[in-house]
């Protein structure tokens, strides 16, 4: 893939601090909770029951993931796992792009999902050999169940390849939709395995003969808190219950 | 009057799983430990993923069974290191899952229908019921049936 990454964030606005460990730990904690509510969203009208039951429990390992993080966070910052959740506005969210993407058609959420698996496929060994034994324990988990979800996800990339005209074209439509969000993951965290990346989607790309844009052209800025507006709106539906009654509980 | 130590274990090691209630929790290896301070009792749970939504149910159900026996004072600590895995289910668990009617953890290519015992079976669906199962058809008699994945 293309080495130019163009950021996306504002010219001449203060970045917020981001390269240190709690802030890329917040935006893994982040990425697994927007996705979860992308996921969580598809529930009740997925193509089939069995995805809608697939997309649920996917989601779930994320939310569990991102509750896990949030809550080791929230230990040495002082703040509850809702707070992080249900009390920050959009500038203040550190996941990627890619995640935040709305679902689009079923092809759009597996391209995505497939990119995301690729990513933690080379995110939770890095972070299972971290000094921080909780860390550690979250992200050994973690890596057996992302291993489960590329199963799945790289299962329909070859199906809805290998399926029908109009499968195969929804499918390459989502790839040159999506593709622009998936350089970001590789900025501002050096320890992912870039190769380790490209040598799966590529993979699949081999497999399926579905092929990469060739725009070079890469958004960024999710990881400092510039994010598409896509983002305040599931933020809205997600965090209503908390904003209309600040400290609800069940 | 405090309890002892051994009855607070043996009061938290009786709690079922709530999905699958022919199991307790130490069957399952979701309880790593109990110890006690003072009057405190402290038990240590793992997820079996880390999205279970039954993790909090399993929660209110030990402290409810722990309260019954006259502990009041509980903490419940939840560990993911080591993570958990299906090989710390032991065989006798495993003989309940299959007579409860959920294939046990074992290779995929292993499972067997826990109806008729049949050794040949295929996936319909990688996601089941709940997190830790996925659902299989069997071969042999073509009913479907749950598999604990091997995790």
């Amino acid at each position: 893939m293309s080495e130019a990454v163009v950021s996306g964030a504002p010219q001449g606005m203060p970045l917020p601090q981001t390269d240190s460990p709690s802030a890329l730990l917040l935006g893994h904690a982040d990425d697994n909770l927007v996705l979860a509510h992308r996921l969580g969203e598809w529930i009740s009208k997925a193509p089939e029951l069995e995805l809608d039951i697939a997309l649920g429990n996917i989601g779930l390992d994320h939310l569990g993931v991102a509750r896990a993080l949030y809550q080791h966070l929230g230990r040495t910052e002082g703040r509850t796992e809702d707070q992080y959740a249900m009390g920050r506005t959009d500038r203040e969210f550190r996941n990627l792009l890619l995640v935040e993407q709305p679902n689009g058609d079923f092809a759009h959420t597996i391209v995505r999902q497939f990119f995301v698996d690729c990513y933690q496929l080379q995110l939770w060994p890095d972070l299972a050999g971290s000094d921080d034994d909780v860390v550690a324990g979250i992200a050994a988990k973690a890596l057996k169940e992302t291993d489960y979800h590329y199963r799945f996800s790289h299962g329909w990339m070859l199906r809805m390849a290998g399926g029908t005209d109009e499968s195969r074209e929804r499918v390459q439509i989502a790839i040159d939709d999506i593709w622009r969000f998936t350089g970001e993951i590789f900025e501002g965290d050096t320890s992912i395995d870039r190769d380790g990346w490209n040598a799966l989607v590529d993979g699949m790309l081999a497999e399926t003969g579905l092929t990469k844009p060739e725009d070079p052209y890469q958004k960024t800025g999710g990881r400092v808190g510039y994010h598409t507006e896509h983002l305040g709106y599931l933020l809205t539906e997600m965090q209503w219950m908390q904003r209309t009654y600040p400290g609800l509980e069940w | 009057m405090v309890g002892t130590l051994t009855h607070a274990r043996d009061v938290v090691a009786r709690v079922v799983d709530p999905e699958i209630p022919v199991l307790t929790i130490e069957d399952l290896g979701v309880l790593r430990d109990v110890t006690q301070d003072g009057e405190r009792v402290v038990v240590t749970i793992t997820p079996t993923y880390s999205g279970c939504p039954a993790m909090g149910q399993i929660e209110d159900d030990i402290r409810r069974a722990l309260s019954r026996a006259g502990f009041s004072d509980v903490v419940i600590n939840v560990t993911y290191l080591p993570a958990w895995t299906t090989e710390w289910m032991s065989d006798e668990a495993r003989s309940k899952l299959e007579h409860f009617g959920i294939a046990p953890p074992t290779a995929p290519s292993d499972v067997r229908c826990p109806k008729c015992r049949h050794g040949e079976s295929r996936l319909i669906a990688q996601f089941g019921s709940t997190a830790c199962k996925a659902l299989m058809v069997c071969s042999a008699c073509g009913d479907p049936f749950d598999y604990f994945k091997e995790h």
